[in-house]
């Protein structure tokens, strides 16, 4: 099961994991990195959005999508 | 249009918790995009980074607010700039500039002192390592000599005796002024008597006259009422020592252990509320000397002041060269200077501030320095917003006992530069290359590599 799939993300920046309860805060970018995550989109798939959608490098925004992963990976949600 | 960037983060919320810090409190995130005037990029673009500045109008308006604090207070006034705070010919110039004698602790400081003209009689010799030589020069020169020990008592009677005159020496005592801990390393004990002895030892000896008392009962004293004590014991004695030999005493030295608007470790209040103005000390401790004082008797007061004179004019700016994560998640910075410029690291919790404005939330954060070594942690747990490479981080108060207690392990030491009141940027010492790391060495012939071999 896809950890991630499971997640109820609100517009204001809200993340509710239902098979902990834990509640995260995610900043604006954040949550554009984890909706294209939820659908399925691939890390640079992501990068190239978060380039499309913000002011930002293509070699940024991959280095900070591979940092949110971790930081997913470290609140146990990938 | 494409909006602004911010790296994305996602924190956990701890119901349940005090969460005292906030997330993203706009508010405790500090901007410096200038030091005195100059722009911390045109200072990095010229100078580079890492980058020590230092602002002479910080250190002239410090050290003026603190010398009226005492001399507005007592007639007989002096100050005795701490070398080993802050050895950078032009910190010390300016503070020569300012009215300030020199207040050295090692041969090697006697000959910076020297070096920059100033006249023996204008140099305090204090420490306790004081060769044979740099002691007799001392002596032929002039200048104010606290004893520390009983050995350098027999040293300044040989020099003494070698002149064929008397010698006036000054006396360094260790006393309990109520605080913890008590310095006992230096000097003579007053409570136990050893001061007396030592008292006596020299008025047997007939060769050395004292003249002066020096103590320094610590550092980073954050209690006025402990120079209070201090100077009170310390006038108490030299009565005692006219009464007993005859030895007058001209001046009484309360060394300097002042503490500047820096953060100690462990401390929880901002440095504002915790430690007291320098008129409070001032207040404790004139008022303390002017009661144990007999009428009619002014001895001078002498002052050794360094951190608290120095340490606000002084600023390190660093660059983020990466930014990583430890393995339990804390978002960690390696910055382009570390412990091995900022030693004080170890005790400090600076004031860190950014060269621009950096949306998103905060995240508890490690900066880190430069060093293959753990140690090098300048701030655990600081609450900082997603930075990128290169931003500047840029710490202060830096000015005491950095640049002379910094590190050579394994990096170039940086340019330092002075802002002048003019807001001219002046070098005061120039970044280090590699013939600075080899010029004092020595490669024996057999050892000389050819093709690398």
């Amino acid at each position: 099961m896809n950890r991630l799939s499971q997640l109820a993300l609100s517009d204001e920046g809200f993340v509710f994991d239902p098979q902990t309860g834990d509640s995260f805060q995610v900043s604006e970018t954040g949550m554009a990195v984890l909706r294209a995550l939820k659908e399925g989109r691939s890390d640079e798939e992501t990068a190239q959005q978060l380039v499309a959608d913000f002011e930002v490098s293509l070699e940024e925004a991959r280095r900070d999508c591979t940092d949110f992963r971790g930081q997913l990976k470290n609140f146990g949600l990938a | 249009m494409k909006r602004p960037y911010e790296k994305p983060v996602i924190n956990k919320l701890r119901s349940g918790l005090m969460n005292k810090f906030g997330w993203s409190p706009a508010y405790a995130r500090k901007v410096r995009t200038a030091i005195d005037g100059v722009s911390v990029d045109e200072l990095c673009g010229q100078f580079g980074s890492p980058l020590f500045v230092y602002s002479e109008r910080t250190a002239r308006r410090t050290y003026r607010q603190m010398f009226n604090a005492f001399s507005t207070r007592y007639p007989n006034v002096e100050f005795g700039w701490s070398y080993k705070t802050n050895y950078l010919q032009a910190i010390c110039a300016l503070m020569h500039q300012e009215g300030s004698i020199a207040e050295v602790v090692s041969a090697m400081e006697y000959d910076k002192a020297r070096l920059l003209g100033i006249p023996g009689e204008k140099i305090i010799f204090n420490g306790p390592h004081k060769p044979m030589a740099a002691l007799e020069k001392a002596v032929v020169e002039g200048a104010v000599v606290n004893v520390d020990n009983l050995d350098e008592i027999v040293d300044l009677e040989t020099v003494a005796k070698k002149l064929n005159r008397t010698v006036h020496v000054g006396m360094r005592l260790n006393l309990d002024a109520g605080i913890y801990p008590q310095w006992s390393r230096f000097g003579f004990n007053l409570e136990s008597g050893q001061a007396l002895d030592a008292a006596k030892r020299i008025a047997r000896g007939g060769r050395l006259k004292l003249n002066g008392l020096h103590c320094h009962i610590g550092t980073f004293i954050m209690d006025p009422q402990a120079y209070a004590r201090e100077i009170t014991k310390m006038v108490k004695f030299g009565y005692e020592l006219r009464e007993a030999f005859g030895f007058e005493m001209e001046s009484y030295d309360i060394g300097g252990g002042f503490p500047s608007k820096s953060r100690l470790k462990g401390v929880y209040l901002p440095p504002e509320v915790a430690i007291p103005g320098i008129d409070e000390f001032a207040e404790a401790i004139t008022h303390a000397f002017s009661e144990a004082l007999k009428p009619g008797d002014f001895p001078k007061l002498i002052i050794e002041s360094g951190r608290a004179v120095i340490d606000e004019a002084g600023y390190l700016i660093t660059s983020i060269v990466a930014a990583k994560r430890l393995a339990d998640g804390t978002r960690a910075y390696v910055a382009d200077g570390g412990v091995n410029l900022l030693f004080t690291a170890f005790w400090y919790k600076f004031n860190v501030e950014l060269d621009r404005e950096v949306g998103g939330i905060n995240e508890t954060s490690v900066i880190y320095g430069p060093l293959c070594m753990n140690i090098d942690a300048i701030d655990e747990g600081i609450q900082l917003p997603p930075l990128k490479r290169g931003t500047r981080l840029i710490f202060s108060p830096v000015g005491a006992y950095n640049n002379t207690q910094w590190l050579q392990f394994i990096e170039y030491r940086p340019n330092v530069v002075l802002v002048t009141e003019s807001g001219e940027v002046e070098i005061i010492r120039e970044a280090e290359d590699i013939t600075d790391i080899q010029r004092r060495e020595r490669l024996p012939k057999h050892l000389e590599l050819k093709n690398g071999k």
